[in-house]
């Protein structure tokens, strides 16, 4: 048995409303979880990538997933996707981006719908890790 | 809309925004923010050049 005394306690971080905040309004607009802290740069540059990714695979025709249980890839797919948050949201809401692909390029543009959530998911981690204070 | 990059573009441009996010969000200071950003990048563009010969030779 491990001696209470060795086991080596981890600081825990104190959970304020930005920390819950950024995150979840970084997911919902890209790069937004940045520029509510203040990191203007940061937060635009992650904006501008995430939203221009996002828009130029749904310009190649590539195929936005919808809710699905069937194949593994397709499940993956939907995860990736909505990552993007609110501009999965509105595609989904204009019932876009379900054309038949009439290209080779158009599967490049689900995968940077795909990416571009994957992306934004990243972008989220890092605007709770400036909120609690991990990162500057 | 209808965009038809070709494939070398559209791999570049992935490699740009992919690139811009991973530097951001994976280092601290402003200066290893862009260091790294193009690190990414040119792995990125690498790995397109790589792959493409790759697929030459084995097409060969």
């Amino acid at each position: 048995m491990a001696n209470p005394s060795t086991i080596k306690e981890t600081p825990t971080q104190p959970l304020t409303a930005i920390a819950v905040l950024a995150p979840a309004i970084g997911w919902l607009i890209p790069g937004a979880g940045h520029l509510i802290q203040k990191r203007w740069i940061r937060g635009l540059l992650l904006m501008a990538s995430i939203v221009c990714m996002f828009v130029l695979g749904y310009a190649m025709q590539g195929r936005v997933y919808r809710p699905n249980g069937g194949d593994i890839l397709d499940i993956l797919g939907f995860v990736g996707d909505v990552g993007a948050g609110g501009l999965y949201i509105v595609i989904r809401a204009l019932d876009l981006g379900q054309g038949a692909i009439a290209h080779a390029t158009a599967d490049y543009g689900t995968k940077y719908i795909i990416v571009a959530g994957l992306l934004n998911f990243i972008s989220a981690a890092d605007a709770y890790h400036i909120a609690i204070g991990k990162k500057p | 809309m209808n965009l038809q990059l070709s494939h070398f573009s559209a791999a570049v441009l992935f490699g740009v925004f992919a690139s811009v996010v991973f530097g951001i969000t994976q280092r601290s200071t402003s200066r290893e923010q862009i260091r790294y950003g193009l690190y990414c990048f040119a792995m990125f563009v690498g790995g397109v050049f790589v792959a493409g010969w790759v697929m030459w030779i084995l097409r060969r």
